[in-house]
Order: structure tokens, then sequence, then C-alpha cells
């Protein structure tokens, strides 16, 4: 009996993991392969070169501005978004006062959860498009259209949002901050539903104020929630691509103006694909490989909590 | 590089894992059973193919064979696919093969898989975007040697060679490492276009010399105007600027300095100086069109087509390009560069050459088929063809038939060209020999537009770019005299 229920299992579990070690390990351990090598990408014509392609890549401004890049979003994403998403979350389920001790949402909170969520139905590619015109650099722009009008800005010199060196990285931030709070916001408000009526009711008899009550009871009791929500969104951070590619200037996988949005994907992909340095490319794929990795296990690892049991 | 920017999905349809994988994927199909490192080095890829070779005519100078397939992929940019289409009818009627059609922006994500696996197309037209850059793919050994095109007979008139049938420069145009290794079929002017209607009405005469042509630009600021829109997101655009007024400034000899990678290419060079300070003068006096820095290339030539800019700089695909958004009595007209004083080249000199290119893939299964592709292309036939599918001119000398009517624009730069001597129309080689070179300078040329550093540092950037290049081992063959 035993023996059969194994051979079923492992009947059903053949398929996929042998697709995904094929897909997936294989072109990552090739990954890793052919950052020792000199590949130019357009052949399968290539020499050993040991570690040059690593040792040239700490030693790469680009690359090195890309990573600084890279860590500020991997800093600002994940604590915007979930604290953002914690309050809006909090207050459409419990924030609400009022009535005879009904632990309940604002007024139009069902609203609000859909209103929240629409972003992050539209794909990247949209949402970039979308965002490109909403920042356009002259008086067609949404923004730089409103602030004319209101007299914020000079027609004559509108603010060309995404050709500002200091402003270009953090209007991409933004989208990917409004994209994301939708979805961390019904991620936290199932979490927060699942958490019994009675301990809110309980701290409100004791006279908690709102911010005492997520403090001391919301947060922890959604601790594991939040904790996988860091770890997405500090993969998200360390991507990136496809907005930074469509919406910033320059001629091939954006990231400009001068490096200033670069990120370690776009800057790998112009390696890969336009420069011909293939191995180099692929050497920057096993770094970010390895930097994910190192990320997930340090959020993991330092988040540890004692789980609550409720 | 003719239609460079006429794509505007960059990325967007491109999803690099799924590229990375797929490449990866194949280079797992084409190297089973071994370790991936020796696998990489040592697999050839697509050595067992059968080839597919006929007998040797003078009609059919490179043996193809009656039936078998041709594979064509096509760049669909500004000037579509639909003349690829109706040559490939030609084609079949001549030779019948099964003929697989391929039209699209995104030539890399299509294409370096196929490379990589030793199965590519029979011919492509590799540009736009997303082309797969030619030095690198001839790096790779995957670009067919076209010299053997050069030699054969002429489709038209087989007592004549290929090559004596092509407007001069053209052969030139397509060397890398000291060979033809494109057919540049798209004969394109570069300068900087402005409407002749808008002229009209303001009562501008056209500029021969840089102060004219700031004048303009003054006055127009003053009726709202902006002077010159460029398509900032795409620095491409501003270098052809930059570029042809060095040219003209320091004569040939400067434009072979900067594609020769010599060490006065830019720090040195009075001509780099000067230009580069004249064009930072119009941002300088604020002539450029608000916002037109960080603009892309559809939304900046639309505005320019909205009246307002003054002038644009582009290549002759401009026109086709902006077809819808073009005024009925916008009178399109091409300007060659302005003069500084002083001037080595005269107003008439052009930046004029080969665009877009066409290659066949060393490791082609119907290799032949794909040279005889190129071949009919410089036949008078497909020639007229793609003028009238396309709008614009083939480096077949004499090759559009008169009766074909071409627009306001494209008419001004065939008076332009015809206007200048063979031997004053320039063009540039370092943007296919040197990718990484060209971006650095377009990076640097953005800076300078959005008034971030001055002529001083750019032509230390420039000059820092030529200086990394000349590292390149592709540098020592590729000189030109």
């Amino acid at each position: 009996m035993q023996q059969g229920k194994y051979r079923f299992v492992t009947g059903f579990l053949i398929v996929p993991v042998v697709l995904y070690a094929v897909f997936m390990i294989w072109p990552y351990m090739q990954t890793f392969g052919y950052s020792f090598t000199n590949w130019q990408g357009q052949s399968q014509e290539m020499s050993f070169v040991g570690l040059d392609n690593y040792t040239a890549l700490f030693s790469d401004s680009v690359f090195l501005k890309a990573l600084w890049h890279n860590i500020l979003l991997l800093f600002f994403l994940p604590v915007a978004t979930i604290l953002l998403a914690l309050f809006f979350a909090y207050m459409v389920n419990v924030g609400g006062r009022g009535g005879a001790g009904g632990i309940r949402g604002v007024a139009g909170s069902g609203f609000y959860k859909i209103l929240f969520f629409v972003p992050h139905v539209l794909s990247i590619a949209i949402l970039a498009v979308l965002w490109r015109a909403i920042y356009r650099g002259d008086v067609a722009g949404l923004i730089n259209g409103v602030f004319i009008k209101l007299g914020l800005s000079d027609p004559a010199h509108p603010i060309e949002w995404l050709n500002e060196p200091d402003l270009v990285l953090w209007c991409v931030a933004f989208v990917l901050l409004w994209w994301g709070v939708g979805f961390y916001l019904v991620l936290f408000s199932a979490a927060m539903q699942s958490v019994p009526k009675e301990i809110y009711e309980a701290a409100l008899l004791d006279g908690a104020s709102r911010t005492q009550s997520f403090f001391r009871v919301t947060l922890p009791l959604l601790w594991d929630t939040v904790q996988t929500a860091w770890v997405y969104l500090a993969i998200l951070a360390m991507d990136c691509f496809a907005l930074i590619s469509v919406m910033t200037p320059g001629n091939s996988y954006g990231g400009g103006p001068d490096h200033n949005s670069e990120v370690m994907a776009t800057y790998l992909m112009r390696n890969f694909l336009s420069f011909g340095k293939s191995g180099y490319a692929c050497a920057m794929g096993v770094v970010i490989l390895g930097l994910t990795l190192i990320l997930s296990l340090v959020t993991l690892r330092i988040s540890r909590r004692e789980r609550i049991e409720y | 590089m003719g239609s460079t920017s006429t794509s505007n999905t960059h990325g967007e349809g491109l999803s690099r894992r799924n590229l990375i994988k797929r490449s990866a994927a194949l280079g797992l199909i084409a190297v089973p059973t071994m370790s991936f490192l020796s696998a990489c080095a040592s697999s050839g890829g697509g050595d067992d193919q059968e080839k597919q070779k006929g007998e040797v005519t003078k009609d059919n100078p490179f043996g193809v064979t009656k039936g078998g397939t041709l594979d064509v992929v096509i760049f669909k940019g500004g000037f579509g696919d639909q003349y690829a289409i109706e040559w490939e009818k030609l084609y079949k009627a001549k030779y019948g093969p099964e003929i697989s059609h391929l039209g699209t922006q995104e030539i890399t994500g299509k294409l370096q898989p196929r490379f990589n696996a030793g199965n590519p197309p029979d011919v492509v037209d590799n540009s736009g975007a997303q082309q797969i850059k030619l030095d690198v793919l001839h790096k790779n050994g995957q670009l067919a040697d076209l010299t053997e095109l050069l030699e054969a007979p002429a489709p038209d008139d087989p007592s004549k060679k290929v090559k004596d049938i092509l407007v001069p420069g053209t052969a030139d145009k397509g060397f890398i490492g000291g060979k033809m290794h494109s057919l540049n079929y798209v004969y394109t002017v570069w300068g900087v276009w402005y409407s002749g209607k808008m002229f009209k009405d303001n009562g501008w005469e056209v500029p021969k010399t840089w102060d004219a042509f700031l004048q303009i630009m003054q006055d127009a600021k003053k009726k709202g105007i902006g002077g010159l829109a460029h398509q900032g997101k795409h620095p491409y655009y501003i270098n052809v600027m930059i570029m042809d007024l060095i040219a003209k400034t320091g004569g040939l000899e400067a434009m072979k300095a900067i594609d020769n990678l010599e060490k006065n290419a830019f720090v040195g060079s009075e001509a780099a100086k000067q230009s580069i300070e004249a064009i930072y003068e119009i941002v300088d006096k604020g002539l450029l069109m608000p916002g037109t820095n960080s603009l892309d290339h559809i939304e900046s030539q639309t505005a320019w087509n909205e009246g307002k800019a003054v002038f644009i700089p582009s290549g002759s695909w401009l026109e086709n390009e902006q077809l819808k958004q073009t005024p009925e009595d916008f009178d399109m007209k091409f300007l060659p560069m302005p003069l500084l004083p002083g001037s080595k080249l005269p107003f008439e000199a052009i930046r004029a050459g080969a665009g877009e290119p066409f290659i066949v893939p060393e490791k082609a299964k119907n290799k032949a088929g794909g040279l005889e592709f190129l071949r009919l292309m410089c036949s008078k036939e497909w020639s007229t063809s793609f003028a009238q599918q396309a709008n614009s001119l083939t480096i077949v000398q004499d090759g559009v038939d008169k009766s074909v009517q071409l627009r306001s624009g494209t008419k001004s730069a065939v008076e332009a060209v015809d206007a200048c001597p063979v031997e004053q129309r320039f063009d540039y080689f370092y943007i296919n020999w040197y990718s990484e070179m060209d971006e650095s300078i377009r990076t640097a040329s953005a800076e300078l537009m959005a008034k971030r550093i001055t002529p001083a540092e750019w032509l230390k950037r420039a000059q820092a770019a030529v200086d990394k290049a000349a590292e390149d081992p592709a540098s020592k063959n590729n000189k030109r005299q």
C-alpha cells in the first residue's frame, strides 16, 4: 500500500520536476558556465577566461552605479509599499469607528479595495506606456500640463521628469509603489480578516486607540504575511527591467539619462544583446542571482519571530 | 541603420528572462551530453546541415536549386514589410521555393537563438532599434562574405557586375573587417528637416550659414515656436547633427579621424570643438523646443509636424514614418547642415549613403538562395517596387522607374543629392563598427543637450569612447582611406 502511494506521488511529480530542471535549473547552470567565457552571444564559439568577467564587473563604474540603484530601491520599495499597504488595509478593514462596537473599515472601504487593486490588473507594459505619458517632458504630459495650468512651472522650461538625473529613479520607483500597494493591500486584508474579531473587540474594550490596536494587535498577527511581502518586494526591487527600459531615455534598454536610472538588469541586457559581451552579461546574471538568494535568506532569517497562535 | 528608431517598442515585447532561457535552452538542444563548459567551447552548431546548391549559370550565378526553401526575416519599421512580400512573389515565380516570411521589430529576440543554434534564416533585413549589431555578428563569423555578390553579373544586364550598378559608396558602407558583409539597400540622406509652408508663412529663406540658421530659430522663438526639436530619448538623432557639422567644418579628414579612432578625433580637433560649441549655442540660447530632450522620436516628430518647432534632425525615412501625422499642406523639406565660418566642405555637402543593412548568414541553409535574393534586389523591377511600397530610393543606380511619384520630402532629398557632387557626400562607419563607442557618444550628447555638461566635457567623453574602441581587436581591420 505504502509502495503504491509513493509510486503514485512520484508519477505526478516527475514531469514537473524534469521540466523545472530542464527549463530553469539547467539554464542557470549554463549561465554560470558562460560567465567564465568570452561568449559573444551570436555563435557557440568562445573560450574560457576564468574569473576575468567577475573582476571586470567590480571595476565597472556603470555596473556599480546600477548595483547602487538596486540597493536604493531595495530599501525604499519594500518599506514604502508595506507601510502604505498596511495602513490602507488597516483603514479599510478595522480602521472604522462608531456603531455599536462593530469592527469594520472606514466608510466606502469596499470601493477603496477595488480602486486600489485596479493598477495591479494592468500589465507592466501598459503601465510603463501610461506613466510615460503622465511624466512626459513637455506641456502634453499630464503632470506638466497640470503644473503649467496652475502656474507652478514655466511652459518654456517644463519639468523633464524622466530626464532629470535626480528624479528619474524615483519617478520609476513611484510607479512600482503605485502598482504594488493595491496588491499588498488585498493580501494584508485577507490576513486581517482571518484575525478573530474578538481580539479587536477585547482591545477596544480595554480602551486601545487605533494606533495601539494597529501596533499591538494587527502587526504582530500579520507578521508572516509581511515577511512574505518583503521577500517578494525585494526580488522586485532587484529587477525593475521592464519599467526602466520602456520609460527612461537611452538607446537600448533605457537606464538614462547618463545611467542615472540604470539597474543591473538593463545593463545586463545591453551588454548581452547590444555589445556582444554575453559572457560578461552572464557574470552579471550570476551576481544578481547570488544577491537575490542572499537577500531572501537574510530577510527570512532576521525577520523570524515566534509565531502567534490564535 | 536606416530606420534605427522606427521601432517604439523598446523592451516591451521582449522578456529578458525568456530570452536568456530560450537561448540557453537552444544551446542545450544544440549541445547535449557534454559538460557545459566544454560544450560551450566546442559546438560549432549546424555544420551537418545539408546545403542547398544547384547548377551555376550566368542567370543563376550562385547555383540556386529550384524548389527547396527560402527563409526571409524583415525588419518591419518605417518601411513596413509589404515590399518584401512583393519581392518574395517575384522570387517564387522564378525559383519556386517554399518561402517563410517574418516581418518583425524584434530582430534580436527572434534571431539570436537561431544564430546560436546554427540555423539562421537565409536573408535578414537587420535593422531597427533591436537589430543585432553587425560588428558582433561579424566577430562571431555569422556573416556571409558578399564579395561574391559584388562580382556576380547584374540582374538586368549580365555584361555588368552588381558592383557596377550600385551607387558609389554602397559596398564600403557594408565593409566590416575589410570585406563587404551587408548590402545597405536604402539610399538614405541625413540632415535637418523643416516645413516649406512654415517657411513661406514667415518669409524665411533657406539658411546656408550657421548664423542664418540661429537667426531663424530666434525669430521663431519670438513667435512662440521652438527652434530645434530633437528626439531626446534617442540621442542617435542629435548625433546626426553633431557629426554632420564636424564633417562639414573639418572636411572628410575630420570624419575619417573619428572612424579610424585617431588620438585627436575629438580632443585636439578644432573642427570638433567649433561644432560642438555651435550645437551648445542652440541649447544655451534657449532655442530648443521646450521638453524636447525627454521626448521619443514619434512624440518629437509629431510635435514638429504640429508646428511646435522649426527644425528637426533625421534621415530620409522621416517622411514615411510620419505619413499619418503630417498635415496635408506641410510641404516637408530637407536642409543640408548650415555652415560654420571657414568650413572645408560647401553647404551642398550632405551625409548620404546606404542604410538598412540586408545580410546573408554564413550558416544559412540556403545561402545561395539568400545571395540570389540580394542580387535580385539590385534589379530595376525590385528596386522600383521598393520605391513604390516604401516611398524611398534604393542604392540601385537609376533603379527607380521615372513613373514613380515621390512625396515632397523625398523629392527635396533627391534634389539635395543631385546638387551634391559624389566626392562631397560623406558617411560615418563607426556606428556599424563600434556599437559601444556609439552608445557612449550618444549618452554624452544627451547630457550636453540637457545642459548638464559643457562642450569641453563632451569632447573629453567622446575621445574617451574613441580611445576605448581603439583597444577593440576589430579596430585593426576597420580602416578607411
